[in-house]
């Protein structure tokens, strides 16, 4: 393998770190027009009356769009496989307002100056309404977010917006009452994480232009190009054949990009006026009107037997969807599937969860998606478990971690862990720690005391039976390859990925292979880059397409040698047979003359399974008893994604991820205003993590062999956010004894829980 | 208003309205490298160089550059792909959107700290934000990269 399994350079590195124009509003027209929307400043209310006359004598306003003037197909912004799990509950603009920054108006104009004075003269008489800002108290409540007729689930998830449920589930194996009964040692705890920004540095950002065939072109900092084609359709209410979505270089996007958040509104300006048109998203709409993390609470009961086998787990997930349901029927899922399968022995479980409306920011896709929330939950009710027995939490998860072969409870996705080298990443884990010695805690002398904290950690690799990943290998005349994809690469690598796994195959350079992607029009249809699908499906996809194209290759080869297509080889330079060999190049050009074969290959692949990949995140943090600030000075991840086809880029997910998880287990925190107003819309009031706050983050990558995957591969950009809440979480319990279960862990929390505990004694 | 500076080396005469920022300025004038990524100076992404020291361009008028030297990353292409070499090496480019303001800060520290200890280049580059790298793999490109150019000058005066 000359390229898999290398640490290789990116192949838009250099654009990128030389600040070549490449992202969408780089490339957008000088001439767009400017498109901003009305926001509203109440939680719950109507407009009653809205007056736009002097806000379109403004010069330079080109139109203004109320609810009155677009159509009326209930849609999701959610970026999933048709028929989406999400109820379809929007419009492009809805006389109910539903969140403090819900759209109330668009306003497209030549300038920004001229589209900011018009906003400020559009005249709303709003009703206003009660709103529903505690989760706990949405479902069957008596303020309904979703009220309307039209509003529909289209397909069962247990959703009835007469009861503010976006979901509702029960699954049971086993009883676990009885079993929990029986169990030595239980623990019976809550906890609850809060909504987080994925603050990605390019906010949302789409320009649509029209074509000469009357068609809507939509370039789109996106992570679901295909997606983006069939939502928009359904909400201008045109054929989707009459959309082209391109994806651009991306700025991050984590999952926030998994939903439609900025697109519909260019779109829809453009369809009107046949001009161009843009919108830049703002940080301060990035932070209250986009697509967060779920604030989840959740309750776990866990119970183990005198030696520690933990033997039930039952887990009950309050989700917050926030306004509209983008996302919320699904992440609640992985709160439960991911976590209950860390514990092999588990012989019965109960996974139950309602997904409630409020009128609070909506929801959607975050890097983890609720794997990340229940992981914290069910890891920190084990460590807790632990500790009630008197065991080295290390010790309770050597006697209960997912094995290679071993059942995966809960999961549902695949029976087995067909490959699993959790076992070793606790061990190295514990190496690199110098667990034995660092735990539970060190008092540096000065205040100070350092404690450690271990969490496991699981995902999947695509959505089993749904996800599609597409890959269109390309014969060129001069003998390079075009690689054609549709999943989107979003800064993560994926096209440097892919385009080594194809070089291996086709046995050529890599610099021999264009890589192409996204554009709707051309590209192979790819569900898009999300649930840690791409290099695992479109990954698939690339080896299915490389392998039938080297046939393609041999067989017009072999009619070039005068002999049969089973008496030759390539070797990625020549076709050859015994004495003779034509060269690929001759191929290449044969296949530009007097040809019937194409020497081009489209292949798709869906998986029945999605096989998890796994991880170990050992925290150390210290923490000052005067104040309660905590650090994380160290923090040591071992991680199994099957073959890491580019070891570099492995690491910097997980550093990243990793770095995320910090920000979510000791800053970050969307807050509101008891008016249901987002307190943290700005980088001033919502911290996420700057260089100061990362200590050391050391990887090292423990892979295993994944039979379905590309060469072996399991994902891995999203298991790396899912160890840092539990691990750190439990860290500080070490250093201070104060056992936070609601995040995040902010120095008032540590310091008061000090204070409380001296109190006691 | 008449502004007259020097952008990226090259002396201009320009028409700018009295309340745009020099992010936007710089933008219109084809300078893309220059992002946005707050609006509220937090995030360090639309850095470029005033008279050779680093400044916020979101918050700075255009009209402030009256009689300076601006430079962005288009003025510093060669040394942007020196030190960008470093950063691709450990994948920690990543999405990009951040390196440019970062790299110009990069260029703006090795002006003005001469062999600076880790925790120094945390420090002088605390207000550049990244959310993909987690920041490690930059600080690694960072220590590689003055490392050879330390050995270089060494070299030099060799």
């Amino acid at each position: 393998m000359k390229y898999v399994s290398k640490p290789i350079r990116k192949t838009d590195a250099m654009a990128l770190v030389t600040g070549k124009p490449v992202y969408t509003n780089d490339l957008a027209p000088k001439d767009c027009l400017i498109v901003k929307v009305l926001r509203s400043p109440h939680a719950n209310a109507w407009v009653e009356e809205i007056k736009t006359g002097t806000a379109r004598q403004v010069s330079g306003i080109v139109a203004v769009y109320t609810y009155k003037d677009v159509p009326q197909n209930r849609f999701t912004l959610a970026g999933q496989t048709y028929p989406e799990l999400s109820p379809y509950d929007h419009l492009i603009l809805d006389r109910h307002l539903r969140f403090v920054g819900d759209a109330v108006a668009i306003v497209a104009g030549e300038n920004e100056a001229s589209v900011d004075k018009a906003l400020k003269r559009i005249k709303v008489k709003y009703k206003v309404e009660e709103p529903v800002l505690d989760f706990h108290k949405a479902k069957d409540g008596k303020v309904l977010v979703h009220p309307e007729n039209d509003w529909e689930a289209k397909v069962p998830v247990g959703a009835d917006n007469r009861r503010n449920l976006c979901a509702s589930a029960l699954e049971e194996s086993g009883d676990v009452d009885k079993i929990l009964s029986e169990c030595k040692y239980t623990v019976d705890e809550t906890y609850h994480t809060k909504a987080n920004q994925q603050a990605m540095m390019e906010t949302f950002r789409t320009y649509c232009y029209m074509d000469y065939f009357g068609r809507l072109n939509v370039v789109s900092s996106t992570q679901i190009p295909f997606h983006v084609r069939r939502i928009l359709g359904t909400a201008l209410d045109i054929p989707s054949s009459k959309v082209r979505v391109i994806k651009p270089r991306i700025g991050g996007g984590f999952g926030a990009k998994q939903t439609s958040v900025s697109e519909i509104y260019p779109a829809f300006v453009t369809w009107k006026t046949g001009r161009p048109s843009k919108i830049l998203y703002s940080r301060y709409e990035s932070q209250i009107c986009s697509s967060p993390r779920h604030e989840m609470e959740i309750r776990v009961r866990v119970g183990a037997d005198e030696k520690g086998i933990v033997r039930a787990i039952d887990v009950y997930t309050l989700s917050n969807a926030g306004a509209y349901g983008e996302h919320s029927p699904t992440t609640v899922g992985l709160s439960g599937h991911k976590s209950i399968a860390l514990y092999r022995h588990t012989e019965a479980y109960r996974f139950a969860y309602d997904v409630v409306y409020t009128n609070m920011q909506a929801a959607g896709a975050y890097r983890g998606y609720g794997a990340t929330q229940g992981i914290f939950a069910v890891e920190s009710a084990v460590n807790e478990l632990a500790h009630k027995m008197g065991m080295d939490p290390v010790k309770i998860r050597e006697l209960n971690m997912p094995v290679q072969g071993g059942p995966l409870p809960a999961y549902g996705d695949c029976d087995t862990a067909e490959s699993c080298t959790m076992d070793q990443c606790m061990e190295r884990a514990k190496e690199m720690m110098n667990w034995d010695k660092k735990y539970p805690c060190r008092d540096m002398g000065n205040g100070k005391v350092r404690g450690v904290g271990v969490a496991m950690a699981m995902q999947g690799s695509s959505i089993a039976g749904v996800d599609v990943g597409g890959a269109d290998m390309k014969l060129n005349e001069d003998g390079s390859y075009t690689l054609g994809l549709g999943c989107a690469d979003m800064g993560t690598g994926c096209d440097t990925i892919l385009a080594q796994m194809a070089a291996d195959c086709m046995e050529t350079p890599m610099e021999n292979i264009v890589v192409f992607g996204v554009d709707t029009d051309i590209s192979p249809y790819d569900s898009g880059s999300y649930a840690s699908a791409t290099t695992y499906a479109t990954g698939m996809a690339v080896v299915r397409a490389c392998t039938e194209l080297r046939g393609k290759i041999c067989a017009l080869g072999a009619q070039m040698l005068d002999t049969e297509p089973e008496k030759v080889d390539f070797d990625g330079e020549f076709v050859y047979c015994k004495d003779k060999k034509v060269s690929l190049k001759e191929i290449a050009v044969k296949g530009t003359c007097g040809n019937n074969q194409e020497l081009q290959v489209t292949r798709t692949f869906s998986s029945p399974i999605s096989p998890p990949p796994f991880m170990v995140g050992m925290a150390e943090v210290e923490v000052d008893k005067e104040t309660g600030s905590a650090k994380v000075v160290d923090y040591v991840a071992v991680v199994d994604c099957g073959t890491p086809i580019n070891p570099n880029l492995v690491r910097v997910q997980t550093e990243g991820g990793i770095a995320q998880g910090i920000g979510m287990a000791l800053y970050e925190d969307i807050q509101y205003s008891d008016k249901g107003a987002i307190r943290n819309n700005s980088f001033m009031q919502y911290k996420i993590p700057s260089r100061l706050d990362i200590g050391d983050i050391r990887v090292e990558i423990c892979g295993s062999y994944e039979p379905s995957g590309p060469f072996g591969a399991k994902s891995v950009g999203e298991l790396v956010i899912d160890t840092p809440c539990p691990a750190i979480t439990e860290a500080i319990y070490n250093a201070t004894g104060v056992r936070a279960r609601e995040l995040p862990v902010t120095p008032e929390k540590i310091a008061l829980g000090i204070l409380k505990k001296d109190s006691e004694n | 208003m008449n502004l007259s500076f020097w952008l990226n080396g090259e002396y201009r005469h320009e028409e700018v309205e009295p309340d745009t920022m020099l992010l936007d300025f710089l933008r219109e004038k084809g300078c893309y490298s220059v992002k946005c990524g707050c609006e509220t100076s937090n995030c360090g992404l639309c850095t470029v160089l005033m008279d050779g020291k680093p400044v916020l361009s979101c918050s700075v008028p255009a009209l402030r550059a009256e009689g300076k030297k601006i430079v962005t990353l288009e003025g510093m292409q060669k040394e942007a792909e020196e030190f960008g070499s470093f950063l691709a090496d450990e994948g920690a480019e990543q999405c990009g959107f951040c390196n440019p303001g970062f790299i110009m800060n990069i260029f703006a520290m090795e002006q003005e700290l001469s062999d600076p200890t880790e925790e120094e280049i945390k420090e002088y580059l605390a207000g550049n934000l990244c959310r993909c790298s987690g920041f490690v793999g930059q600080t690694r490109s960072i220590k590689k990269y003055l490392e050879y150019k330390k050995t270089q000058k060494e070299g030099a005066e060799a």
